[in-house]
């Protein structure tokens, strides 16, 4: 089964209904192997490694076959075999070689305050790398920079109110120090491996260019966050109805009163649902918007209305 | 046999080596490790964590409920534990009294992260330690670079069957995360699990798909993972005596057997100085004498605990806090659990402890002092996955389809909460004080913070710094063992 190149675009930009990308992404995958593996770096800041354990549970492709043909991932710090400063000098020295050609991955936010001192990252011949300062470095080499997962996108939960760090977002981080480097973000907490998966592999396949032409206003591939969550729930007819379950475990009605945030957030979980498919939050409990700017903050309390 | 035994011992004639590891990778999170060596061994120790968000102070203010969402965001391989321990303290706080299928709903997601962490564990965060997956796949990310010499011995043949195993176990994994999901609806990060209980009360076809799942995953356990420990082990056999550290142990209980909490498939416990005793979380207080907060934040107990960060203050090195148990350091995780219990091994261990190590163990105490070991606490996580799997297979025939699993609650006006439990990696307490209706003071002592820790200020090293005392460096431009010491704990 081969792909051409505008029945992907039309998969991804989701015209064609009734497939997971998960299904549809295996043949795209093998076009991009055509193509020489990019080298992908991969930092991690103030998060909790939540992302790149959801990374690990793609379906379709295996994690096996994306680690070792779909990209060249030079530094990944859950998975990687080195440590110390063999591994730290690595991610420099492939940032250096491959400069202005390599995709940056961050995993977590990037906390300001006290220069920095909340989220070191790296230690070479005893100088302490913090999150920021790697972040700016590599930041300002790299082709593109993909935020993955909700603290990295928006400053998430690190940045919430109460946070003294100074955490933000890379691009918020990119802004304030005039680093133009194009960033795409695919948040979530954690974001689907599909949504990490797909974003990477449709930017090697359709190019930067393409990728940001189908980015919404905050930063995010329409082909995965281009929907309401409420307008494309399963349980919609409940709400029409004007029928709402009166507590978590009765679910034949609609999850609002319960404080489902479905009706301010955009992603296609509705559709896609999670882990191989078997279940996602509203089904089983509610939506808290995690894939949003707004969260937590803005929307907490989880579990009431509104 | 050791690939890094070079003619003159690091840090012969008295010399002292400083090495410091940042960042220790395969790990959950930021941690650095500084070791001096001397005549080839490790003489001193500290462990650095080095990032800091401030969950206890994010969460006050905030709507009690929302703790057992915004905990699980501490930890991306453990967030089951943080969610559970979360609602223990929302329930006691909010005097409710789950279900029995509330109760083993909750064991059933737990339990599936348990394996999921413990499988990940040996093969993706440690194996690398053991395992040369660049001589099967070529010198290509993330298997390198590595150390030049990484003190890797596995015979060929194995060495291949474990690189098959490490690409099998991703699978496994993966199977595992389905399984928390079926109840617990996605993972990482659950929404399922709230005070009162679970939001989800499972179906005859869900737990059709729960079990077909585990099948697979126990038959993997049982055939692969438990034996290929005791197989690697007896490859490394100089790493049962390493990494030794102080032998006291802390257990709060986890997976309840009854309604009343009365008992646990795991029980609690604490062993210090060789003296098994009761657990009593009264006796629990953190110090930070030498962690970046405030002086004022020392000696505490969790539920008058303070985090108030000093990011400046002199001599400190970390931002772990030191908790102590009746001022003592006591290490956390399956090999504390497994002491502590001391069940019956796992039939193919008690074979191949006879047959690989001339040893006959019948439990887990057998093993005496190899237990607490980089060795030791693999055998122990394999052999706690074992376990685990047999008790999910004991759930699956009490869980009730149909049978209701949330008992619904208020939030109470004014009210305190403790919620213990264990996370794979260890022993997890969450405390929390409720006013006007809001979080008035949230504190978490997480596993890591368990073993990681620096000095307290008596001056004793943390659990895992101690465990690094004698660790064997032969050669400092390859300091193999002192990260192996580390990820033994699954930080």
């Amino acid at each position: 089964m081969s792909l051409s190149r505008r029945d992907f675009v039309k998969l991804c930009t989701g015209t064609v209904a009734g497939f997971g990308i998960s299904q549809m992404y295996n043949p795209a995958v093998l076009h991009a192997l055509e193509k020489a593996a990019p080298n992908v770096l991969w930092l991690q800041g103030q998060g909790c490694t939540g992302c790149s354990v959801s990374i690990l549970n793609s379906v379709n492709p295996k994690i096996a076959d994306v680690l070792l043909k779909v990209i060249n991932l030079g530094y990944q710090p859950t998975i990687m075999a080195g440590e110390g400063e063999v591994a730290f000098k690595h991610l420099y020295k492939v940032a250096k070689e491959k400069k202005g050609q390599f995709i940056l991955l961050v995993e977590g936010a990037v906390p300001l305050a006290e220069a920095g001192r909340y989220c070191v990252i790296g230690e070479v011949e005893g100088h302490e790398y913090t999150m920021a300062e790697t972040t700016a470095e590599l930041g300002s080499m790299a082709a593109a920079v993909v935020s993955l997962g909700t603290c990295a996108a928006y400053g998430g939960i690190p940045a919430s109110k109460g946070s003294v760090t100074g955490a933000m977002s890379v691009k918020g981080f990119f802004d304030k120090y005039g680093i133009k480097t194009p960033v795409v973000n695919v948040p979530g907490c954690p974001p689907h491996p599909d949504w990490m998966i797909g974003s990477l592999v449709f930017a090697i396949e359709n190019g930067l260019e393409a990728t940001v032409k189908v980015l919404d206003s905050v930063g995010r591939p329409t082909p995965f966050y281009g929907k309401n969550i409420h307008d494309n729930c399963p349980y919609l007819k409940y709400f029409d109805a004007g029928t709402m379950s009166p507590t978590f475990t009765k679910k034949d009605g609609c999850r609002y009163d319960l404080g489902c945030k479905g009706p301010s957030t955009n992603s296609d979980c509705p559709t896609r649902k999670w882990n191989g498919g078997v279940n996602w939050c509203v089904e089983n409990s509610v939506c808290i918007g995690c894939v949003e700017p707004d969260f937590p903050d803005g929307k907490s309390p989880f579990y009431v209305a509104g | 046999m050791s690939g890094c035994a070079p003619k003159a011992a690091a840090g012969a004639h008295g010399e002292k080596i400083h090495i410091a590891i940042d960042p220790v990778t395969r790990i959950e999170g930021h941690l650095k490790a500084e070791v001096t060596v001397e005549n080839g061994k490790v003489v001193d120790a500290k462990v650095t964590g080095g990032m800091f968000r401030g969950f206890e102070n994010i969460l006050t203010g905030r709507d009690p409920r929302d703790a057992a969402q915004i905990t699980q965001r501490i930890c991306g391989v453990c967030p089951t534990a943080h969610s559970t321990a979360s609602c223990r303290a929302l329930d006691d706080a909010f005097k409710v009294k789950l279900t029995t299928n509330g109760r083993i709903t909750r064991n059933l997601i737990l339990g599936a992260n348990y394996l999921q962490s413990h499988i990940l564990h040996f093969y993706h965060l440690a194996a690398l330690d053991y395992v040369d997956a660049a001589a099967v796949v070529g010198k290509v990310a993330p298997f390198a670079p590595k150390y030049d010499k990484p003190d890797l011995r596995l015979p060929p043949a194995i060495n291949k069957a474990a690189v098959g195993q490490y690409v099998d176990a991703l699978e496994m994994r993966r199977i595992c995360h389905e399984m928390v999901a079926l109840f617990g609806g996605k993972m990482p990060h659950v929404s399922g699990q709230v005070v009162g209980g679970t939001t989800e009360i499972p179906t005859k076809e869900k737990i059709e798909a729960y079990k077909t799942r585990f099948l697979q995953v126990k038959k993997f356990i049982e055939e692969t993972y438990v034996p290929t420990v005791y197989l690697v082990g007896s490859v490394y056999k100089d790493l049962l005596t390493q990494g030794v550290g102080y032998k006291n142990c802390i257990a709060f209980g986890v997976f309840p057997q009854d309604d009343d909490n009365k008992t646990y498939l795991l029980k609690p416990g604490v062993y210090i100085e060789g003296k098994d005793m009761p657990m009593d979380a009264a006796k629990i207080k953190e110090y930070v004498k030498y962690s970046w907060y405030d002086d004022s934040c020392t000696g505490l107990h969790p539920s008058k605990g303070k985090t108030k960060t000093d990011v400046s203050k002199p001599g400190a090195y970390s931002f772990v806090k030191s908790p102590r148990y009746m001022d003592k350091p006591v290490e956390a995780g399956p090999a504390a659990r497994m002491w502590i219990e001391n069940p019956e091994l796992s039939p193919v261990g008690k074979k191949q402890l006879k047959d690989l190590f001339g040893l006959t163990a019948v439990k887990f105490r057998d093993l005496k002092d190899l237990a607490f070991s980089i060795m030791g606490r693999h055998v122990a996580r394999a052999e706690e996955a074992y376990m685990v799997a047999q008790a999910i297979d004991k759930w699956l025939t009490k869980v009730t389809p149909g049978a209701e699993t949330f008992v619904p609650c208020e939030i109470p006006m004014e009210a305190e909460g403790l919620g213990l439990t264990e996370a794979a990696r260890g022993a997890l307490l969450h405390y929390i004080q409720i006013k006007d209706k809001k979080v008035a003071n949230y504190q978490i002592v997480a596993a890591t913070i368990w073993n990681c820790n620096p000095r307290d200020d008596m001056g004793q090293r943390g659990p895992v710094e101690q465990a690094l005392i004698g660790v064997l460096v032969p050669d400092v431009n390859n300091p193999v063992n002192v990260a192996r010491t580390i990820r033994a704990f699954d930080p």
